[in-house]
């Protein structure tokens, strides 16, 4: 018997090892639950001394002062503003390199312009940060002289060129699963290449497009350094994107690149105003995941 | 055919052609950008890349400073979060793909994941702060640092894993099964070794995605002005686009060409990453 008996590691039990791999995997509910926990449970210490309708209807946003005033709106309006700023670039611009690049774009040039677009996915936040900073605004000041060094519009700008390549890849994904028969009918009857694309391909992964227009928007309303350098650190209620403003998340990098106070409210402010934040990108993800499943044309692959 | 109907056809084949140039155009955005950002920040940063950068700290002067504390700062990051990024990022994809039935509680995990994914990464680093520097009362330390990257980037890893666990053909788990193999051994010597090459690209990836990451150490805590390399894991400690972000806040131009230069090196080691994950991806598909 001799000859069968091998030797046995610790490691190579088929019954340890699922409930060690299980274990690990549950790191990632841990998370999950964690990020919530922290951000309720510290939330409400903030809430015991600011009422949650001040905090949500407010329009000053003055931690600072001696009389300190939390009204989130400013933050929130700030968040909005370099959202919708940043779709105005990102949505036309994504869909029309997705409609490109599925449609009309030899094979060569997809191998060439795909890998660049990932670069361009791959550059760290802070690089675009200093971009928008150094190279961005200085044009719109020759442009328009009124603009501050610290404006909403060039941080805007781009937010809405990091988002690209994401949207871009996304929608593509969605237009290359319509099947090849749909296009070919609408040749066959003597369509141009822009009547398949616009009539056809994009109205049957509209669902999945629409998925990646949310996706790119979650991003932007989460994004942080780019608007932390850029678009200044003014809490107010401005429609002029050539002014400074600040956004939920410039308002925590804010706080915490300074000396606060542990346990003050100052720094329990930047709990309460990450769950809003928390808020915000999960219901868009949660958003874009259903129109992505609610919605999805089957075509049976 | 009439004359109308010709000119209806020429003005679709007009309209065809004029989208056409404005889908190349909006493509070509994305790629005028990237250079543009590119010759932007090597006109800006390169005289300043000389050896004192790399051998001096941080100091009011521009001239005297370089980003030592922040370049190993940064490499004592990777070098914490990528083992453990591997071992829970791997783990996580094997249980999914190769133990998990479609459970309650598999679906939840994958739930979980995909959620985790979308979240701003300034809420790790407020999950960061209060469970590793305050609860666990780790400080504004490395090791706080580390621990958050880590969960940040975990998402990025088990997707990639699982891919490419999923490309591992069923024919080789079943040959090694017949053979007698329990099912562990047959992921330790069959279904691992196959889809490593594209474990590990999926690694770099997400180390370099940790690489650039600068709201999470922010809140985190870790310092702008740190004139020592670290030492040990509870080591105060800054990174690479820390001190980029603390330069390039600075009103003088000089600093600003040093934050450039600081953009450069980072740019460089991300590069250099992205590079191996490529000769491990064309390794793997020539065999």
């Amino acid at each position: 018997m001799n000859a069968f008996k091998r030797k046995k590691n610790w490691y190579s039990s088929d019954r340890v090892m699922p409930k060690v791999l299980l274990g690990f995997s549950l790191i990632s509910i841990l998370t999950t639950f964690a990020i919530v926990f922290i951000l309720l449970k510290e939330s409400i210490t903030f809430f015991s001394s600011v009422s949650v309708y001040d905090f949500f209807t407010g329009l000053k946003w003055e931690p600072l002062f001696a009389e300190p005033k939390f009204g989130v709106v400013p933050l929130i309006l700030g968040t909005v503003m370099i959202t919708f700023f940043s779709s105005i670039v990102a949505l036309p611009v994504g869909l029309g390199s997705a409609i490109y690049l599925s449609e009309y774009a030899p094979d060569r040039v997809r191998t060439i312009v795909k890998p660049i677009l990932e670069i361009l996915a791959g550059i760290p936040t802070i690089v675009y940060g200093f971009f928008a900073l150094t190279f961005v605004t200085p044009i719109l000041q020759k442009i328009i002289p009124s603009t501050e060094v610290f404006n909403a519009l060039s941080a805007s700008i781009v937010v809405g060129i990091m988002i690209i390549p994401m949207i871009s890849s996304l929608s593509e994904d969605a237009m290359m699963a319509v099947p090849r028969a749909l296009r070919n009918g609408a040749y066959a009857v003597g369509s141009t290449k822009l009547e398949v694309a616009i009539k056809v391909v994009v109205p049957a992964a509209l669902s999945g497009i629409i998925a990646s227009f949310v996706l790119g928007l979650s991003r932007a309303v989460g994004e942080t350094m780019i608007v932390a350098l850029a678009a200044g650190l003014q809490p107010r209620i401005s429609f002029n994107p050539l002014e400074s403003i600040e956004t939920l998340t410039a308002y925590i990098v804010q706080v915490s690149a300074g000396d606060i106070q542990y346990g003050s409210v100052e720094y329990l402010s930047i709990y309460a105003v990450g769950i809003t934040l928390f808020a915000i990108t999960l219901g868009m993800n949660l958003l874009a995941n259903y129109i992505s499943s609610k919605f999805r044309e089957d075509y049976g692959g | 055919m009439k004359n109308f109907e010709l000119q209806h056809i020429q003005r679709r084949k007009r309209s065809n052609r004029i989208m056409h140039i404005l889908f190349l155009f909006s493509t070509m955005i994305g790629i005028v950008t990237l250079g543009i950002l590119l010759v932007q920040i090597i006109a800006k940063g390169s005289g300043w890349i000389s050896l004192d950068f790399f051998t001096h700290f941080s100091s009011r002067f521009p001239e005297k400073s370089g980003i030592k504390a922040a370049f190993f700062g940064t490499l004592w990051l990777m070098l914490i979060t990528a083992p453990l990024t591997f071992i829970i990022g791997v783990s996580t994809a094997i249980y999914l793909e190769e133990y998990a039935k479609n459970t309650w509680l598999s679906r939840f995990i994958q739930t979980n994941i995909s959620n985790l994914a979308g979240v701003p990464s300034v809420v790790y680093g407020l999950l960061g702060l209060t469970i590793f520097v305050r609860l666990f009362d780790l400080g504004r330390s490395l090791i706080s640092g580390a621990l958050t990257m880590t969960l940040l980037v975990l998402p990025v890893i088990i997707v990639a894993a699982r891919e490419s666990l999923k490309a591992v053909p069923n024919h080789q788990r079943n040959a090694s099964l017949a053979l007698g193999a329990n099912p562990w051994q047959t992921i330790l010597r069959v279904v691992l070794p196959s889809a490593m090459p594209g474990i590990l690209t999926g690694s770099i990836l997400s180390l370099s995605r940790a690489i650039g990451e600068t709201a999470p150490l922010i809140v985190v805590g870790a310092a702008s002005y740190i004139a020592f390399v670290p030492n040990s894991l509870f080591s105060d400690f800054t990174a690479m686009p820390i001190q980029i972000y603390s330069w390039a806040g600075r009103p003088e131009e000089s600093f600003g060409q040093l934050a450039a230069a600081g953009i450069i090196v980072l740019l460089i080691m991300l590069l250099g990453m992205n590079l191996i994950a490529i000769m491990l991806r064309n390794k793997y598909q020539r065999s």
